[in-house]
């Protein structure tokens, strides 16, 4: 039998995440795979801004494929997503975020995520984007480097900043970099932007 | 008393963000921080003064991504 309730929460839900857009800073472990779970979940539009082409070390971790080693990151991420779904647009910048205009590709998003790597950028970005769009949610991530450990992450919310964090772990100049715990990380960071976006309907 | 990270800590009078964080032994380099609410940038750390009754969250920053 039909449960009918159901049905229409469900079309509500996709509906409200086919109308909403996502902005994603950084296309490696965090953002590729961020990026790949929001196009299965249905979000419409998202925009992902990344410099770097796409290295065989990366395929530990990182949404990419061989056969793309070389190409740019954001156009091999592009085309993974319109393999999953081709109606999903794809908004891509290839180059680096630098300070002072790090807000510039998110002005028309519902919800920016932070999925950059050195702590040093990460900061810049969510100082810059914390001051300039102070109305549009941040979804941020700290400390995915090692494995195991995954009772130590937390979400910590600060306001509008809602951080994926484990405040314990190491910078990844001293630990490994691994899929299980970056993909657990960029999913928990997926998970909380649908939590935004869906907000009451849930 | 203020409040670090859901802690109570003393309050200093004339406690700059940067002298704050150091009594912590918060040592990254790299620490987002709002007090009561408010960003503080870390340009300004050694400038900013934290008032007594305030609620401070800092978070560090680790490479990985």
């Amino acid at each position: 039998m039909v449960n009918l309730m159901n049905v229409e929460k469900a079309e509500k839900i996709r509906l409200k995440l086919q109308n909403s857009s996502v902005g994603i800073a950084g296309a490696g472990g965090l953002g590729s795979n961020i990026a790949v779970s929001l196009a299965r979940a249905g979000i419409g539009r998202l925009v992902v801004v990344d410099f770097d082409s796409v290295e065989e070390s990366n395929l530990n971790r990182q949404y990419y494929f061989r056969d793309q080693i070389d190409m740019v990151k954001v156009e091999a991420l592009r085309e993974n997503i319109n393999r999953i779904d081709e109606s999903i647009k794809v908004e891509i910048f290839n180059h680096r975020l630098t300070k002072d205009t790090m807000d510039r590709p998110f002005h028309d998003v519902d919800v920016i995520v932070e999925a950059l790597d050195n702590a040093d950028t990460k900061t810049t970005f969510i100082e810059e984007i914390m001051q300039k769009l102070p109305n549009t949610p941040v979804v941020g991530c700290s400390g995915v480097a090692g494995y195991g450990k995954s009772d130590r992450i937390k979400t910590k919310r600060l306001g509008n900043l809602y951080m994926v964090y484990d405040k314990y772990a190491k910078d990844d100049d001293k630990d490994v970099l691994v899929a299980p715990r970056v993909i657990l990380m960029a999913n928990w960071q997926a998970n909380i932007v649908l939590e935004i976006i869906l907000g009451e309907d849930k | 008393m203020i409040e670090v990270n859901g802690r109570s800590v003393d309050f200093v009078e004339n406690e700059t963000v940067k002298d704050l964080l150091k009594r912590m032994r918060y040592i990254f380099p790299n620490v987002v921080v709002k007090i009561n609410g408010e960003l503080v940038k870390r340009n300004d750390f050694a400038d900013t003064i934290v008032p007594d009754n305030s609620k401070i969250a800092a978070i560090h920053m680790i490479s990985g991504g």
